[in-house]
């Protein structure tokens, strides 16, 4: 998809280091590690420089909002995370590309379970508006800021976060909204 | 009112001869030229109370767009409140108006909540879900060769994009290479594919805007694609036609010809179409100046596909990052000038000649050999073979009893489909079922949109913006 040395025309990033993969000086972008998976760039952060990182690469020239999703890690807690990135329970993948030189970039931030909040990327890209609906709605993440923090895909009045690991499908039987649930 | 790009530019060149308005770059990048007015969308309207639309993005503070894509979204039954809607237009004069969830013009069950001065939209809010069957949920369930089942039906009028972008991270998580004849294959069925959801696209868009008799034609050409479809993959709809490893069978004896009678009879029907919409007056009325989203908004709000290429930025996945062998066939990216309805109807339409166009060249290039990957661990043995040999047998019973375990990673490979860029985001945990599966998914997307776009237009309008932004609701709710 991808090549993945970081631009040469972006301002804060260090120099590729060249060919070697296995454990040479660390690439970053910002300050956040950038690794290569599968061929695609991708970027690691935790919450606390999510939202600087992520206004530095719309500086960086990434135009296009791909994409926002979440992930829930809890029953695959062994993931590889670069040095220096603490695995969380959730992740926010968001997925960026640049128009000029047709770069992708993937960015992973680590979100915690007992805290799961991150500042919204809708005064960076408004197009991020849906997506971190239907993440908050599907995983219970919040996103700090967002002009409408609710639900999206399903009903207002639901419980619970359908894609969270521990949330079984099939559990309810009756999914109309004013019919009483057995929960 | 489009212009084609043929190879490198990353956006449409500005047209030479609009000095006072600025170049596209300029609207791209935000400049305001010296001499011309301020930076503003194009074909704002004028009222007594100002403009009444949003300023371009560059000059659009994000507090008023946060007002704009805020909380129009009341729950059913609390919806005809005006009182708790803060705006500063004095309640008796606005009218919040439901539109759907059922109502022949959204295609589908959409809802959209529009707050109306007069016939004039203020604010407006998609409100979506009704069609929301917990497809990712259902994919971490299913083994990865059940799993383009569940995908192809997600956008069903364009499927085979689905299966496509599901197979492509399939593919990469486990590191095989289709052969070139598979691959070839689906960049056949994907092309008319795109054909057959622009027609139907061109049907209801017709119908939508009192064009009654483009609905019947636009179905009619549909059928012939639906029918080889048929023949190729045994079924109209939902295929599960391509599949991780390549794709489930071989095309017919006689694709040839079914093929290359499409690729003649749909360029005619085309100059017929070109006659019967392009040059209608009342047509080009309802359309031009409808809706103009200015490059640097389409491309803030996440819009892909014809959308944003209507509005200029020559952004194709196909020729940007290529997939499939589109970098070894020749075709043009369409692209629009002004972001209007008018650009986004004339990029679908010569969409489907340039499909038709890659369609001929795979005709004379189709390569011979494989239609999947011999990979005994990924592909079933034919099913000749499980009469004659044990271990045909065994393969196939582990193959469709425990599937085929897939390494540890995430991949995410991005498709232009009908509708924009479509991309299945997977992460593997190493087991035969991905441990997510998420759609990203271009309907969903361009949806955004509608509220930017119906501020200021007419309600009737409204009608047009959701045809041309083309969603399809099973593509947004998955």
């Amino acid at each position: 998809m991808t090549d993945t040395p970081p631009p040469a025309d972006a301002g804060n990033e260090t120099p590729a280091a060249s060919s070697e993969d296995a454990a040479p000086a660390r690439e970053t972008v910002h300050g956040a590690p950038l690794v290569d998976s599968l061929g695609s760039a991708v970027v690691h952060t935790g919450v606390d420089g999510y939202g600087e990182l992520m206004a530095a690469l719309k500086k960086d020239g990434y135009q296009l909002f791909v994409g926002l999703c979440g992930v829930d890690y809890l029953t695959h807690p062994g993931r590889e995370l670069p040095e220096g990135v603490e695995a969380q329970r959730f992740e926010v993948v968001v997925e960026l590309a640049r128009m000029e030189d047709r770069k992708r970039l993937r960015v992973r931030c680590q979100v915690p379970a007992d805290n799961p909040t991150v500042p919204t990327l809708f005064d960076l890209w408004a197009g991020s508006e849906a997506h971190e609906r239907e993440t908050y709605d599907m995983y219970g993440i919040n996103f700090e800021g967002h002009p409408d923090p609710s639900r999206i895909l399903m009903p207002e009045d639901w419980e619970g976060h359908p894609l969270r690991k521990d949330y079984a499908s099939g559990r309810i039987p009756v999914q109309f909204k004013e019919a009483p649930s057995g929960r | 009112m489009s212009t084609t790009d043929t190879s490198n530019t990353g956006t449409g060149d500005p047209a030479p001869d609009e000095p006072k308005r600025g170049s596209l770059a300029d609207r791209l990048l935000g400049r305001t030229v010296p001499g011309g007015p301020q930076l503003t969308s194009m074909l704002q309207h004028k009222t007594s109370e100002g403009a009444q639309e949003l300023l371009a993005r560059a000059r659009t503070q994000a507090a008023e767009l946060r007002r704009e894509g805020g909380v129009l979204r009341l729950p059913e039954g609390a919806a005809l409140d005006p009182e708790d809607i803060d705006i500063d237009v004095p309640s008796d004069e606005t009218m919040i108006l439901n539109i759907g969830p059922s109502h022949p013009s959204t295609h589908g069950v959409l809802r959209l909540m529009v707050e109306l001065d007069g016939e004039t939209i203020l604010r407006s809010k998609p409100v979506i879900g009704y069609l929301h069957t917990g497809m990712e949920k259902t994919a971490e369930e299913l083994m990865y060769h059940q799993g383009s089942t569940n995908v192809t039906r997600m956008d069903y009028l364009s499927p085979f994009f689905n299966e496509l972008a599901f197979s492509l991270s399939v593919e990469k998580l486990l590191g095989v290479e289709v052969p070139p004849r598979a691959t070839w294959i689906r960049m056949l069925m994907c092309e008319l594919n795109r054909v057959s959801s622009h027609f139907l696209w061109m049907a209801t868009n017709g119908s939508d805007i009192g064009a009654i008799n483009m609905l019947v034609y636009g179905w009619r050409e549909r059928e012939i694609l639906l029918a080889f479809f048929e023949k190729v993959t045994g079924l109209r709809m939902n295929h599960n036609y391509i599949r991780p490893g390549g794709v489930a069978a071989d095309l017919p004896d006689g694709w040839r010809d079914d093929v290359a009678a499409i690729c003649e009879a749909i360029p005619k029907r085309m100059d017929e179409y070109d006659n019967l919409l392009t040059g209608q007056p009342i047509l080009q009325q309802r359309l031009q100046g409808v809706g103009a989203l200015d490059a640097q908004t389409a491309l803030d709000l996440g819009c892909t596909g014809p959308l944003l290429r209507g509005s200029g930025v020559a952004w194709d996945a196909r020729r940007d990052t290529p997939y499939l062998a589109y970098d070894e066939v020749d075709f043009d990216v369409i692209v629009g000038s002004e972001g209007d309805c008018w650009d986004r109807f004339a990029v679908r339409i010569n969409e489907i000649r340039e499909s038709i166009r890659i369609c001929q060249q795979i005709l004379d290039r189709m390569p011979e050999g494989d239609f999947r990957v011999q990979d005994k661990k990924v592909t079933p043995p034919p099913r000749s073979r499980i009469d004659e040999s044990m271990e045909a047998l065994i393969h196939h019973f582990k193959l469709y009893t425990e599937g085929f375990k897939v390494p540890v990673g995430e991949a995410y490979v991005p498709v232009e489909s009908a509708r924009g860029e479509l991309g299945c985001y997977i992460v593997s945990d190493g087991t035969s079922r991905p441990y997510r599966c998420h759609v990203r998914a271009p309907s969903f997307a361009n949806l955004q949109s509608f509220s930017t776009m119906a501020r200021g237009g007419f309600i009737a309008d409204a009608i047009v913006l959701v045809s041309t932004i083309d969603p399809v609701l099973g593509d947004v709710d998955r």
